[in-house]
C-alpha cells in the first residue's frame, strides 16, 4: 500500500514541521511569544499548510492522471491482432488490467515471485488457473498479447508509483523548508493561515458543484456513446422495450416510452394515496390537534419517512403483493396474476410519501398568517370553512410545490419498484399488471456482468439522463413555487 | 351637574345590547381580566382605553368568543347579548360571530378578489339566494364601508392590492356584509396613516346609526373623537366607565386622571 | 361619501335566539364534523400503515433470530477416533457413531425410534463432517463428554416455526420423508431438539443455496460499518467546512449562488443517479475496486453532503450574531470568532444533523447495487485495509440479495436483516434526539 505509507510520511513531515515552525518562531522572538506577530500555533500551522497542501494536491492529480496515461500508452502499444472482431479495445484493456491485478495478487499472496510475474509466459504455465487460485476469475484464456501488455502495465505502474512517491516527498520537504525560511517574528502567520483556511473552506463548498459536474459528465458522455450505437429517435419514441440478453449482437428494442409509462403510472397511484392522506393529516395536525396529539402523531408519522426504502421494497414484495393477490387474484376477481404489480408498488410508495407530503404541507399551512384565520373566524366561519375557503387557497401554491417534490421523489424511487413492480415493460392501463420503471431498468441493465460498451448497458445512462432531467425539472419548478410562496408572507 | 343629568337621561333611552357580569379571563396562570362588569348600549360607539397590556383587547375578544381559538384561555362570569348568555353550552360561536362582527388591528384581507372578500361572509351564512342578491349585498356593504366609489370598477382585483386604509375599510365592509348587530374593532387605525385614520373614524361615526360599535384604542384623542361612552381599563380591572365627555373632563378615579394627563400609560 | 340610501331598506336582522341553532348552522356544523373526521381518518390511516409495517417486519423477521438445534452429549473415545480416521469413508463412520449416541440417549429417555444415516442427513445435514473437523481441531476433547449443538436442517427449522407442515412433505421428497417428522416430534419431546438464539445469524456470513439456514448478516454489518467510517470521515469535515464558508464568509456573488442552487438540487437528486455517478467516475474512470466499501462510502458521502450542509447551516444560523460581535469586539479575527465561538456552540446541532445524515446513508440501497455491492460475500475481510478495498456487501444490499432468492429461509433472513438494520437506525436516531435534548439551547 504505497499510497498509504506516502500519506503517513507526509503527515509525519507535517507534524515535525509544526513543531519546527513553532520553535523557530519562538526562537526568533527571543523565546517570548509576545514579540511574535501571531500566536506560535499559527507558525506551526503555516508550516503544516505548506507541507501538506501541495504534496496531497499533487498526489491526487497524479493518482487521477496516471491510469489515464498508462492506459493510453499500453493501448497504443497493443498489436492490432489483440483486438479482434468480437471484442473492443475497452474489453481488451479491462482484461489487461484484470490480469495485471491478478499478478499483483499472486505476488502479494506469495503464489509467485516478482520475477516470475514479470517473466511468466502463457506457454509455460496455465495462468488462468493460477490466477483463479488467488481469486481473480478470467473469462477466457489469457492471450500472449494481453499477458505482455499486462506485464508492461505492471511495470509502468510500479515506475509511476515510485516516481510519484519521490516527487510527493520532495515537494513536501521543499514546502517544509520554504515555510521555515519564511518564519520570523515579523511574519504575519495568522493572516496567511487564515487565507489558506478560507481557500480550503471555499474548496469544500465547491464540492457541490464538482458533484453536479461529475453527474453531468458521467451521464452525458455515456449517453452520447449510447446514441452513437442506437438511434435517439428509437430510444425516445420506441414503444417496445426488449433488450437482447446475449449482450452482443442481436437487435435490442430500447424504447423508453413503456418505462416512462410505468414510472408515471406508479407515481400517479403513489400520489393518489399520499396526497389526500398527507394533506388531511397536515390539516388536522396544524389546525385541529391538541398539542399533545400533535406531539405524538407527528413524530410517529415521520417514522414512516425514516424507514429505508429497501424495507418498503420487501414489504411490497412479500406482504402487500400477496395480500393484493388474495383480494384481486385468480381465486376472486382474477384481475391480478402475480404479487408484483403497479398497484403493489404504487400503494407502498404512497405510504412512504405520506409523511413527506404531510410535513411539507404542515410547514406551508403554518406559514399562512394567523390574521387570515382571525379574519375568517371573526366573520363567523367554522373551522372547516376557514380551512377550505381561506387557508387552503392561500397555501395552494406551496402545496402544489410540495406535491411536485413528492412526485419527483416517486419518479426517482428505486428499491420499491425494483422489488414490487415487476420486470416486464408494458404499455397497459391495468394497474394490477406488472410494469417496470426507468429506475428499475437502470438497475437491471447495470448489474450483472454485461459489457459496458454494449448498447444494452449504455442505455442505462440514457435512462439516467432522462430521469435526472425529469426530476431536476420538477425540483427546480417546485422550489421556485415554494420560494415565491414564502416570500409572499415574509 | 346639570349637564350630567341630561346625559344620564339620554343614555337611559337607549337599549342595553351587551351585559357583562363579573367577567374573569385567565391565560394559563395569568389573570388577564379581573371581575369586569359593564353594560354596552345599542347604536352607540363605546371606546375601551387604557395602557397596553391592560386587557382591553382581551375583553373585546370575549364578546364574540374569539378567545375560544386560543387553547389556554379560560373565561368565567356571564356575558349576555340581548339577554342571552353567549357562553351557554347551547350557543354556537359560529352563529354568535355572525351576529357580532369584528375588525382587527392590522387589515387582514383574504388573498382573494375584493368581491370574494366581501361575499365570503354572506356565502358561508347563506344570506344570498341568487347571484344578484349577492351582488346587492356586496355593493351595499362596500357603500357602507365607504369604499364603493373607489373599487367599483375593479371588484375582481385582489384585495391585498389596495392601500392600507382601503384594506381596513374593506375589512369593515366585509364585517358589515354579514349583517351583524354588534361591531367590535380592535385598534382598527393603529396600522393606518392619519388620512386613512380620519376616513375610518368618519365611517365609524356613520356605522353608529345601525350598530352597537365597540372600539379598542390606545389613542385618547380617537376615543374622544368617535365614542359616546368610554371604559378605562388598567391592569385587567375596569377602572371607570361612563360618558366620554365626562371621563375626559372630570374623571372620578385618580388612575383615570393619571392616564389622561399622560402620567401612566 | 356614504350612501345611506343603500341601507335604508336593510333587512332587519332575523332576531333568532343564540340558544337555538338554526337549520343552516346545524348543516354547517355537520360539515365541520365530517371535515374533522377526514383529518382523523387520514392520521389513523397513516398510523395503521405504520403499525402494519412494523407487524409485518416483526412477525416475519423475529423467527430469523431463532434456530432449531439438536442438543446432544457425545463422547468420542480415542479408539473410536483412530478407527474413524483409518477408515476409507471417514465421515460416514463419524455419522454412525453419532447415530449410536443418539439412539442411546433416546433409549435412556424411554423413546424408541428407528432411523438411519439418511434420516440424520435429512434432519441435521452432514453431521459426520462437523464432528470430524471438531475433533481434528480439538484433539483434547477426545474421551471427554462434549455437549454439541448441531443446527437442524432448514425444513426442520421451518417445521418448528410453522411455515413447513406435514402436508408439505410429499412422497419421494429428497429433503424430507414422511416418517422423519415423527422422529423430529419424538426428539423434540425428549428435549433433544430445542430452539436457541441464532447467534450465527448475527455473526455469520452469507451462504449458498445449499445451506440457507447458516446465512448470517455479520460480514455485511461490517461492510456497512466500514462505509459509515468513510462517510463520517469525509462528510463531517467537508460538510462543516462548506457550511462555514457559505454561512460566514461567502460573498454574495454568482459563484455563491451557483453553490447554493447546486446544494439544494443535489439534495433532491434520486439516489440511483449517485450510483451512476459512482459507477462512471469511481469505477470506470478512476479504476477503484468494484464492490468495495471505500467506493460505497464515497458515493454515499456525495449523497449525504447536501443533507449535512443544510442542517449544519441551520445550526450555524441559530447562533445569534451577538456572539460573533462579542468575539470581534475583543479583537479576534473573523476566522477566530467562527472557530472559537460559533462552531463550538453549533456543534451539538451539527452532530445531530450528521448522525441523521449517516442514518439515511446507512439505509440507502440503490446506489450500492450499481457499484456492485450485491455480490456473494462469504467471508470476513482479513485485514483492516481489505475491509475498505476488498469486495463486501452492506446491510441493505445483503437484504436485497436475500429477498431476490427464492428459498423461503432466505426471505426470513431478509426480514431478520431488516430488524437489525432498523435497530441500528433507531439507536442512531435516539442518540441524535438525546444529543439535541441535552444541548438544546434557547437564545
Amino acid at each position: 500500500m504505497p499510497v498509504f505509507w506516502l500519506v503517513i510520511i507526509v503527515l509525519a513531515l507535517a507534524a515535525a514541521g509544526y513543531l519546527l515552525g513553532r520553535s523557530r518562531a519562538l526562537q526568533s522572538a527571543g523565546g517570548d511569544s509576545r514579540n511574535l506577530h501571531s500566536q506560535p500555533n499559527y507558525y506551526g500551522s503555516h508550516v503544516i499548510m505548506w507541507v501538506t497542501v501541495p504534496a496531497f494536491g499533487l498526489m491526487i492529480v497524479w493518482l487521477l492522471a496516471q491510469p489515464l496515461l498508462i492506459d493510453g500508452r499500453i493501448a497504443a502499444q497493443l498489436p492490432d491482432t489483440a483486438v479482434s472482431e468480437d471484442t473492443t479495445l475497452g474489453l481488451v484493456m479491462s482484461d489487461v488490467r484484470r490480469v495485471a491485478d491478478g499478478l499483483d495478487r499472486a505476488v502479494g499472496q506469495g503464489a509467485m515471485t516478482e520475477e516470475q510475474a514479470g517473466s511468466v509466459a502463457t506457454e509455460l504455465a496455465d495462468l488462468r488457473e493460477q490466477l483463479a487460485e488467488v481469486g481473480v476469475a478470467l473469462g477466457s484464456n489469457v492471450s500472449s498479447d494481453v499477458l505482455n501488455a499486462a506485464q508492461r502495465y505492471r511495470d509502468f505502474k510500479a515506475t509511476g508509483s515510485l516516481l510519484m512517491g519521490i516527487v510527493v516527498i520532495a515537494l513536501a520537504i521543499a514546502g517544509l523548508i520554504l515555510a521555515l525560511l519564511r518564519t520570523t517574528n515579523e511574519f504575519r502567520a495568522r493572516n496567511v493561515v487564515e487565507r489558506g483556511v478560507l481557500t480550503i473552506l471555499m474548496f469544500a463548498a465547491s464540492i457541490a458543484i464538482l458533484t453536479t459536474i461529475g453527474i453531468l459528465l458521467s451521464l452525458v458522455f455515456n449517453t452520447i456513446e449510447f446514441f452513437r450505437l442506437y438511434s435517439a429517435w428509437d430510444f425516445f419514441f420506441g414503444l417496445e422495450w426488449a433488450p437482447s440478453f446475449s449482450g452482443r449482437g442481436g437487435a435490442s428494442s430500447l424504447g423508453v416510452l413503456p418505462l416512462l409509462w410505468g414510472t408515471f403510472y406508479i407515481s400517479l397511484i403513489a400520489l393518489l394515496v399520499s396526497v389526500p392522506i398527507g394533506l388531511f393529516a397536515a390539516i388536522y395536525l396544524s389546525e385541529y390537534a391538541t398539542p399533545r396529539v400533535r406531539a405524538i402523531a407527528k413524530p410517529l408519522l415521520e417514522v414512516l419517512a425514516g424507514i429505508p426504502t429497501i424495507v418498503y421494497g420487501l414489504f411490497a414484495l412479500l406482504t402487500v403483493g400477496p395480500m393484493l393477490v388474495s383480494v384481486f387474484g385468480q381465486n376472486t376477481v382474477g384481475w391480478m396474476s402475480g404479487g408484483t404489480a403497479v398497484m403493489t408498488a404504487g400503494l407502498v410508495m404512497g405510504v412512504m410519501l405520506i409523511p413527506f407530503v404531510s410535513s411539507l404541507s404542515d410547514d406551508i399551512i403554518n406559514a399562512v398568517p394567523q390574521a387570515m384565520r382571525d379574519g375568517s373566524y371573526g366573520l363567523g366561519a367554522t373551522q372547516s370553512e376557514t380551512i377550505r375557503q381561506v387557508i387552503l387557497p392561500a397555501a395552494l401554491p406551496g402545496i402544489v410545490g410540495a406535491i411536485l417534490l413528492a412526485a419527483s421523489r416517486a419518479i426517482g424511487e428505486t428499491m420499491i419498484v425494483v422489488l414490487g413492480a415487476g420486470a416486464a415493460a408494458r404499455l397497459s392501463l391495468n394497474p394490477f399488471e406488472a410494469m417496470t420503471t426507468v429506475t428499475a431498468k437502470i438497475v437491471s441493465q447495470l448489474t450483472g456482468d454485461s459489457d459496458f460498451a454494449s448498447p444494452e448497458a449504455l442505455v442505462a445512462f440514457a435512462l439516467g439522463t432522462t430521469l435526472f432531467v425529469l426530476t431536476l425539472g420538477l425540483n427546480v419548478l417546485a422550489l421556485y413555487i415554494v420560494r415565491k410562496y414564502r416570500e409572499q408572507y415574509e | 351637574m346639570n349637564d350630567m343629568r341630561l346625559t344620564e337621561r339620554a343614555t337611559d333611552m337607549k337599549e342595553i345590547k351587551i351585559t357583562a357580569e363579573g367577567v374573569d379571563v385567565f391565560y394559563g396562570d395569568a389573570h388577564a381580566i379581573k371581575d369586569v362588569s359593564v353594560e354596552i348600549e345599542d347604536k352607540t360607539v363605546t371606546a375601551f382605553i387604557g395602557p397596553s397590556g391592560c386587557g382591553k383587547s382581551t375583553f373585546l375578544r370575549c364578546l364574540n368568543r374569539m378567545n375560544d381559538t386560543i387553547d389556554i384561555a379560560r373565561i368565567e362570569g356571564d356575558i349576555l347579548i340581548d339577554g342571552e348568555d353567549i357562553y351557554h353550552p347551547k350557543v354556537d360561536p359560529v352563529q354568535l360571530r355572525a351576529k357580532v362582527g369584528m375588525v382587527f388591528q392590522k387589515p387582514n384581507p383574504f388573498p382573494k378578489s375584493i368581491y370574494d372578500n366581501i361575499a365570503y361572509g354572506p356565502r358561508i351564512h347563506g344570506l344570498a339566494k341568487t347571484k344578484a342578491d349577492l351582488d346587492d349585498i356586496v355593493e351595499r356593504a362596500l357603500r357602507r364601508g365607504a369604499l364603493w366609489d373607489e373599487v367599483k370598477d375593479r371588484l375582481q382585483e385582489p384585495g391585498t392590492g389596495l392601500s392600507g386604509g382601503q384594506q381596513q375599510r374593506l375589512c369593515i365592509a366585509r364585517a358589515v356584509a354579514t349583517e351583524p348587530e354588534v361591531l367590535l374593532m380592535d385598534e382598527p387605525c393603529s396600522a393606518l396613516d392619519p388620512i386613512a385614520t380620519a376616513q375610518v373614524e368618519e365611517l365609524i361615526d356613520e356605522l353608529r346609526q345601525n350598530y352597537s360599535v365597540v372600539i379598542v384604542t390606545h389613542s385618547m384623542q380617537q376615543a374622544a373623537r368617535v365614542s359616546q361612552k368610554t371604559a378605562f381599563f388598567h391592569l385587567g380591572i375596569l377602572v371607570e366607565y361612563g360618558e366620554t365627555g365626562e371621563i375626559f373632563t372630570t374623571p372620578k378615579d385618580s388612575r383615570t386622571e393619571s392616564y389622561i394627563t399622560g402620567r401612566i400609560g | 361619501m356614504i350612501d345611506m340610501s343603500a341601507d335604508g331598506s336593510a333587512p332587519a336582522p332575523a332576531k333568532n335566539s343564540l340558544h337555538a341553532a338554526d337549520e343552516r348552522t346545524r348543516r354547517r356544523n355537520a360539515a365541520e364534523k365530517r371535515f374533522r373526521a377526514y383529518g382523523v381518518a387520514a392520521i389513523v390511516t397513516g398510523l395503521l400503515a405504520l403499525v402494519f409495517l412494523v407487524y409485518a417486519i416483526l412477525s416475519n423477521g423475529l423467527p430469523a433470530f431463532q434456530r432449531t438445534v439438536v442438543n446432544i452429549e457425545f463422547t468420542m473415545t480415542q479408539e473410536q477416533f483412530d478407527e474413524a480416521e483409518s477408515a476409507l469413508l471417514k465421515t460416514r463412520v463419524y455419522t454412525d457413531f453419532f447415530i449410536g449416541a443418539l439412539t442411546d440417549s433416546l433409549e435412556t429417555r424411554g423413546l424408541d425410534a428407528e432411523f438411519d444415516g439418511g434420516t440424520v442427513e435429512r434432519l441435521l445435514g452432514k453431521v459426520g463432517g462437523t464432528l470430524r473437523s471438531h475433533y481434528r481441531e480439538n484433539p483434547g476433547d477426545i474421551g471427554q463428554a462434549i455437549s454439541f449443538e448441531l443446527p437442524a436442517s432448514s425444513r426442520v427449522d421451518r417445521y418448528f416455526k410453522g411455515t413447513f407442515t406435514r402436508e408439505s412433505v410429499g412422497e419421494g421428497n429428497r429433503f424430507m420423508q414422511p416418517g422423519d417428522l415423527d422422529l423430529v416430534d419424538a426428539l423434540a419431546e425428549a428435549g433433544v431438539i430445542i430452539q436457541t438464539f441464532n447467534w450465527q445469524f448475527i455473526t455469520g456470513v452469507d451462504t449458498g443455496v445449499d445451506n440457507p439456514g447458516g446465512a448470517g448478516i455479520g460480514a455485511s454489518v461490517l461492510g456497512s460499518f466500514m462505509m459509515m467510517i468513510v462517510v463520517l470521515v469525509l462528510s463531517l469535515p467537508i460538510g462543516v467546512a462548506a457550511s462555514i464558508y457559505l454561512e460566514e464568509f461567502a460573498p454574495k456573488n454568482w459563484f455563491t449562488d451557483l453553490i447554493e442552487v447546486n446544494i439544494s438540487n443535489l439534495a433532491a437528486v434520486p439516489s440511483i443517479v449517485f450510483g451512476i455517478l459512482g459507477l462512471a467516475v469511481f469505477i470506470q474512470f478512476m479504476h477503484l475496486p468494484q464492490s468495495a466499501p471505500l467506493v460505497g462510502g464515497l458515493v454515499l458521502t456525495l449523497m449525504t453532503l447536501p443533507t449535512i450542509i443544510i442542517s449544519t447551516r441551520a445550526s450555524l444560523k441559530s447562533v445569534p450574531p451577538s456572539i460573533r460581535d462579542a468575539a470581534l469586539a475583543v479583537g479576534a479575527s473573523k476566522m477566530q470568532s467562527v472557530f472559537h465561538h460559533v462552531l463550538p456552540l453549533a456543534m451539538p446541532g451539527i452532530l445531530t444533523g450528521t448522525i441523521i445524515g449517516l442514518a439515511q446513508a446507512l439505509g440507502e440501497t440503490a446506489p450500492l447495487l450499481l457499484i456492485g455491492m450485491v455480490g456473494f460475500v462469504a467471508r470476513y475481510p482479513e485485514t483492516f485495509l481489505e475491509g475498505f478495498e476488498g469486495p463486501n456487501s452492506a446491510m441493505p444490499a445483503q437484504i436485497y440479495n436475500w429477498a431476490s432468492r427464492s428459498d423461503a429461509v432466505f426471505t426470513e433472513k431478509a426480514w431478520g436483516g431488516i430488524i437489525i438494520l432498523l435497530i441500528f437506525l433507531l439507536s442512531m436516531n435516539i442518540i441524535a434526539i438525546l444529543l439535541r435534548r441535552k444541548f438544546e439551547r434557547r437564545w
